[in-house]
């Protein structure tokens, strides 16, 4: 069966469908990760995003149930050049395109992702529709009126608050106030792993709530849309700023930048893959990073006590900054990975360990001021 | 840490002669390196004994050693150069091997040199396998059970405990060799004993086999600063148990997940972490299909034949990035050429499937041992980019120039299901036809997997073509159905036959519907950032990326895949002919199909398309391009045989016209033209049925050389000296020949001499001529070559230069030609003109200093000699003189007979260069790997009746050079006649002959093959066969032809007397010549 996909701009590209039928709407968005599909399709950033995946191969190792990153696919869309019907891993229970199906997401193969990727790359992200329809004037109004919804964090939230997370194996003694803008399932893997346990919040949780409990620290989840539209949040966290560690992960630390008075800014085509070179400013070391992001903070905008701790060497954008005084600590990139590589996976051993150590100092602390009353 | 300033000089360690394992590959890697070094500012100084390689060019290196590679010439050239660094991780295992030497005897020491990237220390950890097994260990990365046994009793004690099959790999040897898997004792002893002796500090590794695990590498790469990246992984379509060398090969991998993917990444940055490696390194896993359990199986420190391959998969220059790291850059400091914005420290990602596929050498030799195991055979690959995996699957098909294109083929169709399921159990070249055909079958893919442990993914691709080829042969042809056909890779020709229409028709069809090739980028970063690298491939159906400009072009073909007759050599003519039309003022592009060469290089021509060298493909281009012309001198036969199909389309071949090409080629044509021109020739005869054989060997008389027309390296070639043999040579000479006539000439046993001239289409400019050791009748390929020629009267050098101005002007070459003559009572008989640039090229332009393919390319576009500042004629002879001796890889390949025939059998060649022949002799000889200290006690000979009486001379300086001679009982009762006195063996007893081998007992053997005729050996019933092979097997050297062995005891003559030796730059070779 044909599919069709309509840019913004009015280009035209006609491949084969797989997957669900139908029609949906999205911002364009591609992938250079060569493996990780299932990944990237169920983490909740990619929300009212068409993918294009630039690697050519899809769908090789099928869907396995240990690799999702939430409960559902959160893309819209799915573009790939050539679709594997047949999948071969020991892990796979079902096809790629059968998932799709459950999941009612539109798949369409056959389409030069190259040109496609040179489009995005040269007039800069924009909407597009997907359908197994003939493409009338209707279906390009929808297109011309479609636009990200801004309560979307709030749409891929959980929406119950308090779920807890037990550590995996034995406990840390950490508890950590997680706000939900859409997490991904391996970074809490990463932290229950360390042995935190886990308190996570929706998007919209007010300060009062979470300092009400004693937590080691706050995360900011990374997420989709516009971080300025994150208004609960941003708010949240400003209260919280200087009251309690706070980490941030992607839309988690354009928040944090925000709330610090600083700005961000739409990229003209995002980051996304599992390819980007980020350099560490203290040590000089180079890591390799997973990226999905369509906004940027901007390094100039933060105030005079942040430190920047990251750079991306492609292209110089801010990837990470810091505050002591603030007990304020976020990356752009995700060090879960999740797809793509483990380098920075490192981060959550330094966070765990900065939260070790405050905790063991503030009980030492206490401990001495114990013995000298005693 | 930027660059260190402290290294000002250094010395690069080249890898020697190809030979099976080690190819082309390294000339790349060396050529990236020294020029790398050289835009630093960084003096280098290049020794490597291999002549054909475009590192010994003087414009690569500041200084150009052509020696051999010994710890005496480096101490040497250490001492006088006094270099602050010395690179060694680009010269393979070679390099590595001579640097540890170094490093034990304690030169680099003594002169202060620093060994650059790569430590010692990490070196020996990756290379010892106990070394190795610890650090994983200590590391917790899993590596098979294994021990390192330094005797068989060692070995079998382990064998008992762990039980069969286990693999065995013996330490610090290239490609393998003296490896394999044993599924039982004898197997296993056998294996064992071989390895123990091969490995230079006699150890073998032997490990739980873990044979039908996928199989993946990882190329990664580190700075001092210890940032470390993965450039590529791949994974091989073949399962463990096949030397990757060996595999087929796909990158990125396919079947692995995220999570997988990550965790092999992430083990290998560990390892090249924990060894502390500085530059490139290759790391082989073992990773389970059933589970994710994986397993490191080795790690290369140092680039590699999978770097190369990483490295144009991805378009990632890893040696080049690796000799920067090497004088201390970070990788955040190097920049990616392609993009020309980001920065070295970063993967790339592909947005297209790359496929790799060996070329093997069992066209050739078809009596070979077709079986692959740990030990590798290959001689050269081909890579082919495409947009899917059909299509670069198929790409790739092609590019291995078989006779046949398709995957289904039909050798296979006449065994039954059961026999072919039980051919799929074998795994040779052939296996991957095997499961095309099975396929095209209905035998199911599970089947399939079962038996050969392909994963399923591959075979399910591979089902996809086979269907469709069946779709072609069913379906009427539509536009949708050709377009569905060219983005899966078919050929036009393909459809042609299975749609069961003309290509003709086929060709129209596609002009009607417009169909076009596309063309896309290869960018490192799958089109996020914009790309600068003219690096293309095609595609169907697809936008065209092609930029083409508005410069008149010029396009080169290149050689494809390397094999024996067809080497680098024509790698360095394309990569001269790119540089010579750009300085022509013309835009150059290249095509090849060969991942391992420097002219695949994005920055050796304006524009590269990496593509099959096929008429199709190349007439994509041409459409595309649409070039001022195609230059076909340069790419040896592969190019040549191209000619007629491009002139055919209305495509302008620059310099010599294909009716040159065809008169040279074509038999009855060139000897008519001979006749015409009164130029002596053997006589001969071309005939396509036995009774028309027959009747010519009656007319001409024995003995006489048969060979099929139009082939590669003499292919086919052979000497008979009855009818019997003539008869036998006939019946299977047809089996790869049958479109075009056997050649029958005269054998005549004279002296044979060969040279290379340029010719503007009035003069020629002949360099220098060359003298052979080995008597006509030894290809010259295998032969050694003197020049300038020692013993050829002036009156004969007037001669030769006057026939081949004669033969330049008939055939109207413009450009280069190459001639071959016997000489015989001082008449000069023309055996060969190739109307091409010749394996000789590269040697001639290096010792005479003429620029031949610079040359060539300029009176190829018009330019006179004279305009280019050339005297035309014979140039004046130097008084440097060089001898090259070729250099075989018998021991990677079973079952092949190791003795010099008409039919070429070397993979790689050496040069000794000094200023006498004498001692350049003996430079050859130890380049090659001979040796020449302490050398006492026995030498066995075994002769033929033909060169009994030859042998006097021989035999009483072996006894004057204070040898014993045993002989085998004819040559003991021959010697005893002539008084010389001998000891004598049975010739019957092998086994006794291998046991004083195996005791390195013999210094050497001279024997002379009984016979010519190959088909009397099948079943190794020949004894001399036996005694060469086993030879082969103990390393112990075996001369096959008297002329040989005379040159090897003349230089150990003369070694005995001066050992020595002054190693000398090339230059200051000639600057001496010319001052003298």
């Amino acid at each position: 069966m044909k599919a069709r996909l309509l840019l913004d701009n009015g280009i035209i590209f006609e491949g084969k469908n797989f997957g669900a039928q139908g029609t949906a709407l999205g911002e364009i968005c591609f992938n250079t990760s060569m493996s990780g599909y299932q990944e990237i399709l169920t983490d909740p950033s990619y929300a009212k995003q068409v993918i294009v995946m630039t690697y050519p191969e899809i769908g090789n190792y099928g869907i396995n149930k240990d690799d999702f990153e939430s409960s559902r696919v959160f893309a819209t869309g799915l573009v790939v050049k050539n679709y594997s019907e047949n999948e071969s891993h020991y892990k796979s229970y079902i096809k790629l395109k059968d998932y799709l199906k459950q999941q009612n997401v539109i798949g369409i193969s056959n389409i030069d992702t190259r040109r496609l990727t040179t489009i995005i790359r040269e007039s800069g992200a924009m909407n597009c529709l997907v359908t197994t329809e003939e493409i009338t004037e209707e279906l390009k109004a929808a297109l011309k009126n479609f636009s990200i919804d801004k309560n979307i964090t709030k749409l891929v939230s959980r929406n119950v608050r308090e779920i807890v997370v037990q550590p995996k194996g034995k406990s840390n003694g950490l508890h950590i106030a997680v706000i939900d803008c859409g997490i991904k399932k391996s970074i809490i893997d990463c932290f229950k792993n360390h042995g935190c346990e886990l308190t996570i919040f929706p998007a919209n949780v007010t300060s009062e709530e979470i300092l009400k409990s004693k937590f080691d620290s706050v995360l900011i989840s990374n997420g989709p849309g516009d971080p300025k539209d994150a208004i609960d949040t941003i708010k949240t966290t400003k209260e919280l700023i200087g009251k309690i560690p706070i980490y941030g992960i992607c839309l988690g630390y354009q928040i944090l930048c925000i709330a610090l008075g600083g700005k961000t800014y739409k990229l003209k085509y995002g980051h996304r893959g599992g390819n980007h070179p980020v350099i560490n400013k203290q040590t000089g070391k180079v890591f390799m990073t997973s990226q999905n992001h369509g906004y940027a903070a901007d390094a100039d905008s933060l105030p005079e006590n942040v430190t920047i701790t990251y750079t991306n060497l492609n292209d110089g954008t801010l990837e990470g900054f810091c505050c002591k005084q603030l007990m304020i600590d976020a990356v752009q990139f995700h060090p879960e990975a999740a797809p793509g590589p483990y380098d920075t996976q490192i981060i959550f051993d330094s966070w765990v360990n900065e939260m070790l150590e405050r905790k063991n100092s503030i009980l030492d602390r206490l401990k001495k001021i114990f013995t000298k009353r005693g | 840490m930027p660059k260190n300033n402290n290294i000002k000089k250094v010395l690069v360690i080249g890898s020697g002669p190809i030979v099976i394992g080690q190819a082309a590959e390294f000339d790349y890697a060396g050529v990236q390196a020294c020029r790398a070094l050289k835009e630093e500012g960084i003096s280098v100084i290049l020794v490597n004994s291999n002549p054909a390689t475009i590192m010994t060019d003087e414009n690569i290196a500041d200084k150009v050693y052509i020696e051999p590679l010994t710890v005496e010439t480096f101490e040497y050239v250490i001492k006088k150069e006094r270099p602050d660094g010395i690179l060694a991780g680009l010269g393979g295992q070679t390099g590595l091997n001579m640097a540890l030497k170094l490093h034990e005897e304690g030169i680099l020491d003594k002169y202060n040199v620093t060994l650059l990237g790569t430590k010692i220390d990490s070196i020996k950890k990756a290379e010892d396998r106990e070394l190795f097994k610890e650090l994983m260990l200590e590391i917790g990365e899993p590596v098979p059970e294994s021990i390192t046994a330094a005797n068989i009793e060692e070995a079998q004690e382990f064998a008992a405990r762990i039980g069969f099959p286990l693999i065995i790999r013996p330490a610090y040897t290239l490609g393998g060799s003296g490896g394999g898997i044993a599924s039982n004792s004898t197997e296993f002893e056998e294996i064992v004993y071989s390895g123990l002796l091969r490995s230079p500090i006699s150890q073998v590794l032997i490990e739980r086999s873990i044979a039908g695990y996928k199989e993946i590498e990882y190329e990664v790469i580190r700075d001092s600063n210890d940032t470390a990246i993965a450039i590529c992984n791949m994974e091989n379509i073949d399962p463990i148990g096949i030397h990757t060398g060996d595999s087929f090969v796909t990158a990125p991998s396919q079947t692995l997940t995220n999570k997988e993917y990550q965790t092999l990444r992430s083990s290998a940055l560990k390892i090249i972490r924990a060894l502390k490696i500085e530059g490139g390194c290759n790391v082989q896993y073992a990773l389970d299909t059933t589970s994710s359990q994986y397993y490191v199986i080795e790690v290369n420190p140092r680039v590699s034949r999978s770097s190369a391959l990483a490295s144009k998969a991805t378009g990632f220059p890893i040696a080049k990035v690796t000799a920067k790291i090497a004088i201390g850059y970070r990788l955040d400091e190097i920049k990616n050429s392609i993009t020309q914005k980001t920065a070295a420290a970063f993967e790339p990602a592909l947005d297209y499937v790359v496929t790799k596929i060996p070329k093997w050498p069992f066209d050739k030799f078809d009596h070979g041992d077709r079986l692959l195991g740990t030990k590798m055979k290959a001689t050269g690959e081909v890579m082919a980019i495409g947009r899917t995996f059909e299509s670069s699957f198929k790409k790739a098909v092609t590019s291995i120039e078989d006779k046949n294109t398709g995957l289904v083929r039909k050798k296979y169709t006449a065994f039954s299901d059961e026999e072919l399921k039980a051919l799929l159990t074998i795994q040779d070249d052939r296996r991957i036809f095997r499961v095309a055909e099975a396929l095209s079958r209905k035998i199911s893919v599970e089947e399939i997997n079962y038996i050969t442990k392909i994963d399923k993914w591959f075979i399910y691709k591979i089902k996809n073509l086979v269907e469709f080829e069946q779709k072609l042969k069913t379906e009427t042809l539509t536009k949708e159905l050709y377009l569905d056909a060219k983005e899966k890779g078919f050929l036009d020709s393909e459809i042609a036959v299975l749609s069961r229409k003309s290509l003709e028709d086929v060709e129209k069809f596609r002009k009607e519907h417009n169909v076009k090739a596309a063309f896309k980028i290869v960018d490192t970063c799958a089109a996020e950032f914009k790309a600068y690298t003219p690096y293309y491939y095609s595609t169907y159906n697809e936008y065209d990326e092609n930029i083409i400009t508005d410069k008149k072009s010029i396009l080169i073909l290149g050689s494809g895949p390397i094999r024996i007759g067809q080497g680098i050599e024509f790698d360095y003519c394309s990569v001269h002919a790119a540089w010579g039309v750009k300085e022509a003022g013309y835009e150059a592009i290249i095509v090849n199909s060969n991942p391992e060469t420097l002219s695949t290089d994005f920055d050796v021509a304006d524009k590269l398309y990496f593509e099959p060298m096929n008429i199709e493909n190349i007439m994509n281009i041409v459409e595309s391009e649409k070039p001022y012309g195609v230059m076909v001198q340069f790419g040896g036969q592969t190019a040549i045989n191209l000619a007629e199909k491009l002139d055919k389309k209305g495509v302008k071949l620059i310099g010599t016209s294909l009716e040159a090409i065809n008169l040279a080629e074509d038999r009855k044509q060139f000897e008519r033209l001979l006749h015409e021109l009164n130029i002596p020739q053997p006589k001969g005869r071309a005939v396509r049925r036995v009774e028309e054989a027959i009747d010519a060997a009656e007319e001409l008389g024995f003995p006489l050389l048969v060979r099929p027309s139009y082939v590669i390296g003499g292919r086919g070639m052979q000497v008979v000296y009855n009818k019997e043999e003539l008869i036998i040579y006939f019946n299977s000479a047809l089996k790869f020949s049958d479109e075009h006539p056997v050649l029958i000439d005269q054998y005549i046993e004279g002296k044979e001499v060969e040279l290379d001239a340029v010719s503007d289409g009035e003069n020629v400019l002949i360099p220098g001529i060359t003298e052979h050791i080995e008597r006509a009748g030894v290809h010259s390929g295998d032969s050694i070559a003197i020049y300038p020629t020692q013993k050829v009267k002036a009156s004969v050098i007037n001669t030769l230069t006057e026939y081949t101005q004669r033969l330049a002007n008939a055939l109207k070459i413009k450009g280069l030609m190459n001639i071959q003559f016997v000489l015989k009572n001082d008449i000069c008989y023309v055996i060969e003109v190739n109307p091409r640039a010749s394996r000789t090229v590269p040697i001639m332009s290096k010792v005479t200093g003429i620029p031949m393919v610079e040359l060539g390319i300029s009176t190829a576009l018009g330019q006179t000699i004279s305009e280019l500042g050339y005297k035309p004629g014979l140039q004046d002879k130097t008084d440097l003189v060089c001898v090259k001796i070729p250099v075989f890889s018998f021991q990677k390949l079973n079952r092949i007979d190791p003795a010099l025939a008409p039919e070429m059998k070397s993979t790689g060649e050496v040069l000794g260069i000094d200023t006498s022949f004498d001692r350049a002799l003996v430079k050859g000889f130890l380049a090659a790997g001979y040796k020449f200290d302490r050398l006492n006690g026995d030498v066995m000979l075994s002769l033929n009746d033909h060169t009994k009486p030859q042998c006097d001379e021989i035999a009483k300086t072996l006894i004057e050079l204070g040898f014993r001679i045993v002989a085998t009982t004819g040559t003991h009762k021959y010697l005893e006649e002539h008084g010389i006195p001998s000891k004598k063996i049975e010739f019957f007893d092998i086994p006794k002959m291998q046991e004083h081998m195996k005791k390195k007992q013999l210094c050497f053997i001279i024997n002379t093959p009984s016979t010519n005729a190959n088909a009397a050996r099948i079943g190794s019933e020949n004894r001399g066969f036996m005694i060469r092979t086993i030879a082969e097997m103990y390393s112990t050297p075996c001369f096959t032809s008297l002329d040989t062995a005379g040159a090897y005891l003349k230089a150990l003559k003369f070694y005995n007397s001066y050992p020595n030796l002054r190693y000398d730059g090339i230059t200051e070779y000639r600057k001496v010549c010319t001052l003298v």
